[in-house]
C-alpha cells in the first residue's frame, strides 16, 4: 500500500508541474506591461463582444496579460455577489463592469470605492462625444465614475413576423391591446408571451410599469412624487397580473435561461417576448437571423417614444494593482475604435454620440433603428438593470414580485413596494 | 520519559494550532457575532465604505428575519432546512442500511457493488449538482426515464421549480404543533444518547428542562415574532412548509451520501461477532429476527454517528444547492445561500446574523454529540 | 424432516436469487447519472441540449466538449493541484504533531481545548467567512493560493489532529517509554518511533485532504482571483451560468472528478477508513 501511495503522490506532483509548465508567459515588451483582470458578467453568448475588445487591447498593448475574470448569469446576478467579497477582501480587480446609475453611485461611488476619473475624460475629450444625460447618470458633485460601453434598451417587445403574419395578429401598440389578442392566440395553442428565470419576470415588470405609468410616471417613481400606493400604480401590477397569466409563468419559466425564452419565439411555440435588446445580439449573432425577417421588433406596449435605458459601465477602483493597464483599458473602452468594435457582437448601440452607427456593415437595422431612437426618444432608467435604483432595492425587488405572484394582490405588492422603498431610501426624499 | 522539559515542549508544538483555531473559529465567530449586531449595511450608501462605523443594534436584525414581511425568504429557508434535513436523513440512512443489509449476505463481488455504491462520495458537491441539474431536467432526464424503459408516459414533475408546498403550517401561528414536535424529537434523541451513553438521570433532567424551555421560548415567540405584515407576507399566501422543489435536491444528495451511510453500517454489521449471531440462530431466530434482536441495537452509536454527520452537512448546505439552482431559485431557499446572496445588496449584518443561525442550529446538534462522546471517551 | 430441509434450501436459494437482483438494480441506479454524463459530454453542442434524446447514444462520437473544457479548465486543475499537494502535505504535518501530543503527552487543559479543537470542523464556514476575508485582506494573503493554502491547512487541523490523535492512541506506552529510557525527547520518540509507524496514519490524513480539499466550494469562490481559482469554481459556473450546451459541463463534471476518483478506486479501503474515521470515533 505505501508504495502505491508514493507512486500516486509522484504522479500528482508530475502532474502538477506539468501542467504548471503551460501557464502563460510575459510577451514581447510594450509600453505597458504586468496584468489586466477585469471582472465583468458577460460570458457565453455575450462573450464574443467582449473578446473583441480584449483582441483590440492585446494589440495595441501586447505586454499586458489580460486576466478576463467573468461570473456567468444573466445582468450579473451572481457577478455581484462575488464581487463584493472581493473588494472586501481588498484585492479589487483592476476594472470592474457595472451598470451606470444608481448601481454605481448609490454603492460604490458612495462606499469611495472608485476613482475619480475626470482627468481621463478630459484627456480623451469625452465631454463632447457622451450625450449629457448619460454623463449626468456617471457624476456626483464630486467627479465622473466610469466610463460607459454602451446603451442598451430594457423594453423591446420580440416576435416572429412571418408567424405573426400567419397567426393574423397585430403587434399589440399597448397593454390593453396585448390583453386583447391574447386569447386568441392561446386558442392557436401558442404561448402569448413568454417569460424565464425569475430576473426576466422582473425585467418584464419593469416594461408593463413603464408602459401604465409613463416616463413620468416612471421617473416619479424615483423622486417621490409617483404615490406607490396610489390607484395609478395599483393598476401596474393589475396589468402586470394579468400579463402573466397570458404566459407561461408558473407553468415552466423557472430556471429559463432568456435565450431559451426567447428560442420559442424564433421557432414559434411563443408569440412575444420582453427582453434587453443584448436579445438582437443573440438573435443576430448566434442564431444568425436578420433583423426584421427572421426576427421582428418594438417598443415594449404602451412605451413608444421612451427609451428605458441602462448602460453598461466599467470603473477603476481605488487600490487596482495595475492601474496604469486600467487607465489603458477604460481609454479603449470610450474610444470609438473600441465602442464601434465591442457593440455590433453586443448587440447595442455606442454610448459615443459619434458611433458609426449608420455603416450597416458594423450596425444591423435594428440596432440602426435603436440609434434614431436613442437621439430622438424620451430617455428613463432601468430599474432592474441598475440605472435608477440603488443595489439594495434592485436586488430586493424581487421579493415584491414574488410577493405579487403569490399573493395576487396589487395591495400587498404596493405595499412591499413602498416599504423597500423606505427601507432603502431609494424612492426620493 | 514525561520530563517538564519535554512536556513544555509538546505544548509549545501544540500551541501554534491552538492559536489559529483560537483565530480563525472562535475570534471570526465572535466578529460574526459582532456584525450580526450591528448596523452595517443597514443603510446602503455606506455599506461599502471602508472602515465605516457600525452601530449596536440589538437583536434587531434577527427579530427582522424571523418577523418582518419582506424576510420571508429567510424564514421558507430556514424551515426548508428543517425538512430537508429530515428527508435527506430518512432517505440515506433507510436506503444505506438497506445496502449494508444485502452488502451483508455474503455477496460474491461485495467490494464492485461497494464501490458502485460509495464512489458518489468522492466527488465534489458542485459535480453532483452539475450532474443532477441535467439529470433533473423538466423535460428530460429523470423526468422521461420511464419512457425511454417502459414506453410510459414521460413525467411532468419539476424537480427543481415545483411550486408546490407541502407539509404548510403557518409561521408562529397555531404552530403549537411543530414546536411540540421539535421538543419531542429533540427529547427522543437526547435520551437515546442518554441511553446509549448510559449518562446520568441527572443530565436527561437538566435536557429535559432544557427543551422544556426550548418549546416555552417557540411559544413565547409567537407573540415576540409574529408576522409584523401579514398582508406583506409571502407566506400568508403560499404557506411556510416543504417546498416540492426540494425534492430534486434531496435525491442528488442522497445519491451522494447514502454509500457513507451503508459503509458506516456495514463496518459496525461486521463489527458484531459472528458468534453472537450464530448463537441466536441456534436459538433458533429467524435472520430477520437476529437483525431485529442482534444487530439493530448494536448499530445505534453507529446511526446516531450517521446522523450527526449527515445532520451536520444538511444543516450547512451550499455548494449543492448552488451548483443546482443558483442562488435566485425562486423556491430552493437555504442559508448558506442566502448568506452569500445577501453580498449582493451589501446587507453584511443580516448575512451575519444569517450565519450565526445556522452556527446555533448546528451547535444545538453537535455540542452535545461532542459532549457524550468525549465523556465516554474517558472513563 | 428432507421435506423440511429441502424448503429451507429452496428458500435459501430464492432469497440469494432476490439479493442479488436488488443489489443489482440499486447499482444500475446508481450508476444512472455515470451513463448520462458520458454520453451527454460525447455529444455535439447542439445535440447534447436536447432533453428528449438526452438518454440516447451519440449520434457521433465527439470529443470536442473534452478539448474546449480542457482549454478552459486547465489552469484551474493546476491550480487545484498546486492548492491540494501544498495543504495536504502541510495539514498531515501539522495533525500528525498534534495527535501526537495529545495521545502520548498529557498537556495540561487538553481535556479543555480537545474538544473545541474539534468544534472547528462542524462549524458551518458562512460563520466565518466575514470576517476570514477581511482578515486575508489585513495579512495580505486574500486572492492568492497561499491564503487559500492557509485556509484549508487551518480548518483541516481539528480532522487531522483526531485521526493521528485515534492512531496514536493505540501505539502501545511502553514502546515509547523504552524509547524515553534511551534518551530520546520529544522529538527522538517522534522521529525514531512514532513517526515511522505512522504510514497508515498519513495514508487516511492525506486521502481525507485531498478529497475535502479538491471539492471544496465556499473559500473557492469567495477567498481567491479569477486566475488562481480551483477547478470548483469555473466548473459550478459553466452548468449555473446561461450555458446551454450541457456537454460541456458535463466533460467538465468528469475532469473535476478525475482525480478523486483516481484516489477512490485506487485506494478504496483507505478511502473508507478516512470516511470512517471523519466520524469522530475512529
Amino acid at each position: 500500500m505505501s508504495k502505491r501511495l508514493l507512486s500516486l503522490c509522484s504522479l500528482a506532483l508530475v502532474f502538477a508541474v506539468m501542467v504548471g509548465s503551460f501557464a502563460p508567459t510575459a510577451r514581447a515588451q510594450d509600453d505597458l506591461s504586468g496584468s489586466l483582470e477585469i471582472f465583468s458578467w458577460w460570458a457565453g453568448n455575450e462573450g464574443p463582444a467582449l473578446e473583441a475588445l480584449l483582441a483590440l487591447y492585446g494589440e495595441q498593448h501586447p505586454g499586458v496579460e489580460v486576466i478576463n475574470a467573468t461570473v456567468a448569469g444573466g445582468s450579473g446576478v451572481n457577478a455581484r455577489a462575488v464581487l463584493k467579497t472581493r473588494m472586501e477582501g481588498g484585492e479589487p480587480p483592476d476594472s470592474f463592469q457595472v451598470h451606470a446609475g444608481q448601481e454605481l453611485i448609490g454603492t460604490w461611488v458612495a462606499a469611495e470605492r472608485m476613482e475619480d476619473l475626470t482627468f481621463l475624460f478630459e484627456e480623451q475629450g469625452w465631454f463632447d462625444v457622451f450625450p449629457e444625460g448619460l454623463i449626468d447618470l456617471l457624476s456626483t458633485e464630486e467627479g465622473i465614475w466610469s466610463v460607459p460601453v454602451n446603451i442598451h434598451r430594457s423594453n423591446v417587445l420580440w416576435y416572429n413576423p412571418a408567424k405573426v403574419a400567419e397567426w393574423g395578429i397585430e403587434v399589440p401598440a399597448t397593454w390593453d391591446d396585448f390583453l386583447a389578442v391574447c386569447p386568441a392566440i392561446q386558442d392557436a395553442g401558442v404561448t402569448p408571451l413568454v417569460v424565464g428565470e425569475a430576473w426576466t419576470v422582473n425585467h418584464l415588470w419593469e416594461s408593463v410599469a413603464l408602459g401604465v405609468l409613463g416616463a413620468e410616471g416612471w421617473n416619479g417613481i424615483w423622486t417621490g412624487e409617483t404615490d406607490v400606493m396610489g390607484e395609478e400604480f395599483l393598476a401596474v401590477w393589475d396589468t402586470f397580473g394579468k400579463v402573466l397569466e397570458c404566459s407561461n409563468f408558473g407553468e415552466d419559466n423557472a430556471g429559463l435561461p432568456w435565450e431559451q425564452a426567447i428560442d420559442r419565439v424564433v421557432d414559434g411555440s411563443a408569440a412575444f417576448n420582453v427582453m434587453g435588446d443584448w436579445a438582437a445580439g443573440y438573435l443576430t449573432t448566434t442564431l444568425e437571423l436578420v433583423p426584421g425577417e427572421g426576427f421582428g421588433y418594438a417598443p415594449a406596449p404602451g412605451t413608444d417614444g421612451v427609451f428605458l435605458m441602462l448602460s453598461d459601465s466599467f470603473g477603476l477602483p481605488v487600490g487596482a494593482p495595475n492601474r496604469d493597464a486600467a487607465v489603458a483599458w477604460l481609454a479603449l473602452l470610450g474610444s470609438k475604435e473600441g465602442q464601434d468594435a465591442f457593440n455590433p457582437l453586443k448587440g447595442s448601440i455606442p454610448a459615443r454620440t459619434d458611433g458609426d452607427v449608420t455603416n450597416p456593415e458594423l450596425y444591423n437595422s435594428y440596432l440602426q433603428s435603436a440609434a434614431a431612437d436613442w437621439a430622438t426618444d424620451t430617455i428613463v432608467g432601468s430599474l432592474v438593470h441598475g440605472a435608477a435604483a440603488n443595489e439594495n432595492f434592485a436586488g430586493n425587488f424581487g421579493t415584491v414580485v414574488d410577493l405579487f405572484t403569490a399573493s395576487g394582490a396589487p395591495e400587498a405588492a404596493a405595499a412591499e413596494f413602498m416599504a423597500l422603498c423606505e427601507s432603502s431610501g431609494a424612492c426620493g426624499g | 520519559m514525561y520530563n517538564r522539559k519535554d512536556k513544555t515542549i509538546a505544548f509549545l508544538m501544540i500551541s501554534p494550532s491552538l492559536i489559529l483555531l483560537a483565530i480563525f473559529v472562535y475570534f471570526f465567530i465572535g466578529q460574526t457575532a459582532w456584525y450580526s449586531v450591528s448596523d452595517w449595511g443597514v443603510d446602503p450608501a455606506t455599506a461599502l465604505k471602508k472602515g465605516v462605523e457600525k452601530n449596536y443594534v440589538g437583536l434587531d436584525n434577527y427579530h427582522t428575519l424571523m418577523s418582518s414581511a419582506s424576510d420571508y425568504e429567510f424564514r421558507l429557508a430556514f424551515i426548508s432546512t428543517f425538512y430537508f434535513t429530515i428527508f435527506f436523513l430518512g432517505s440515506c440512512l433507510i436506503l444505506g442500511f438497506f445496502l449494508a443489509f444485502l452488502l451483508d449476505q455474503r455477496i460474491k463481488g461485495e467490494g464492485v457493488f461497494r464501490t458502485i455504491f460509495l464512489f458518489p462520495m468522492s466527488l465534489s458537491f458542485v459535480v453532483t449538482g452539475t450532474i443532477w441539474n441535467w439529470l433533473l431536467k423538466p423535460r428530460g432526464g429523470l423526468n422521461i426515464l420511464p419512457n425511454k424503459i417502459f414506453g410510459a408516459d414521460p413525467l411532468e414533475y419539476k424537480w427543481l421549480n415545483s411550486d408546490s408546498t407541502l407539509f404548510k403550517f403557518e409561521w408562529m401561528q397555531g404552530g403549537n404543533l411543530f414546536y411540540l414536535g421539535i421538543a419531542l424529537f429533540a427529547f427522543a434523541l437526547f435520551t437515546f444518547v442518554a441511553q446509549k451513553r448510559s449518562l446520568s438521570w441527572f443530565w436527561v433532567v437538566a435536557a429535559g428542562l432544557v427543551l422544556w424551555l426550548i418549546s416555552a421560548a417557540g411559544f413565547w415567540g409567537k407573540i415576540w415574532l409574529p408576522i409584523d405584515d401579514p398582508v406583506r407576507d409571502i407566506g400568508t399566501y403560499q404557506g411556510y412548509g416543504y417546498n416540492a422543489a426540494l425534492s430534486g435536491i434531496v435525491i442528488a444528495a442522497t445519491w451522494q451520501m447514502a454509500g457513507y451511510v451503508m459503509a458506516l453500517f456495514l463496518a459496525g454489521i461486521r463489527g458484531i461477532s459472528e458468534e453472537l449471531r450464530e448463537a441466536a440462530r441456534v436459538d433458533g431466530c429467524a435472520e430477520w429476527q437476529v437483525y431485529m434482536h442482534i444487530i439493530l441495537p448494536q448499530l445505534r452509536p453507529i446511526a446516531l454517528s450517521a446522523i450527526i454527520i449527515l445532520g451536520h452537512i444538511s444543516l450547512k448546505i451550499f455548494d449543492l444547492v448552488y451548483a443546482m439552482t443558483g442562488i435566485d431559485n425562486k423556491y430552493v431557499k437555504v442559508p448558506g445561500i442566502l448568506m452569500i446572496k445577501g453580498f449582493r445588496s451589501n446587507e453584511w449584518a443580516r448575512s451575519s446574523a444569517v450565519a450565526m443561525v445556522m452556527l446555533f442550529a448546528i451547535s444545538l446538534v453537535i455540542i452535545p454529540y461532542l459532549w457524550s462522546n468525549l465523556r465516554t471517551e474517558k472513563r | 424432516m428432507n421435506n423440511q430441509m429441502e424448503a429451507r434450501m429452496v428458500a435459501r436459494y430464492l432469497w440469494r436469487v432476490i439479493a442479488y437482483s436488488l443489489l443489482v438494480i440499486m447499482a444500475l441506479i446508481f450508476l444512472i447519472p455515470v451513463y448520462m454524463v458520458v454520453v451527454t459530454s460525447l455529444k455535439e453542442a447542439a445535440e447534447a441540449g436536447r432533453e428528449a434524446t438526452a438518454w440516447d447514444l451519440p449520434s457521433k462520437l465527439n470529443f470536442e466538449s473534452f478539448e474546449t473544457v480542457w482549454e478552459d479548465l486547465a489552469p484551474n486543475l493546476r491550480n487545484s493541484f498546486l492548492l491540494v499537494s501544498a495543504a495536504t502535505v502541510i495539514s498531515a504535518l501539522v495533525g500528525s504533531m498534534n495527535g501526537y501530543v495529545l495521545a502520548k503527552w498529557r498537556v495540561p487543559g487538553a481535556s479543555i481545548f480537545f474538544p473545541l479543537m474539534l468544534f472547528g470542523m462542524f462549524i458551518p464556514y458562512q460563520s466565518i467567512l466575514i470576517p476570514l476575508f477581511k482578515f486575508m485582506d489585513n495579512v495580505n494573503l486574500y486572492g492568492g493560493l497561499p491564503g487559500l493554502v492557509l485556509v484549508h491547512v487551518v480548518y483541516g487541523i481539528p480532522i487531522t489532529t483526531l485521526i493521528f490523535r485515534n492512531f496514536y492512541v493505540d501505539i502501545p506506552n511502553e514502546l515509547l517509554e523504552a524509547g524515553a529510557i534511551d534518551g530520546a525527547g520529544f522529538f527522538g520518540i517522534y522521529t525514531k518511533l512514532v513517526f515511522p509507524l505512522s504510514l497508515p496514519g498519513f495514508v487516511v490524513v492525506v486521502i481525507w485532504q485531498f478529497t475535502q480539499i479538491w471539492n471544496e466550494f465556499l473559500f473557492a469562490v469567495t477567498l481567491v482571483k479569477d486566475r488562481w481559482q480551483p477547478i470548483t469554481v469555473p466548473l459550478a459556473e459553466t452548468a449555473g451560468g446561461i450555458s446551454v450546451n450541457w456537454n460541456q459541463p458535463m466533460a467538465g463534471a468528469i475532469l473535476a472528478a478525475i482525480p478523486t476518483l483516481f484516489v477512490y478506486i485506487v485506494m478504496g479501503r483507505w478511502f473508507i477508513r478516512g470516511l470512517l474515521a471523519g466520524s469522530i470515533k475512529g
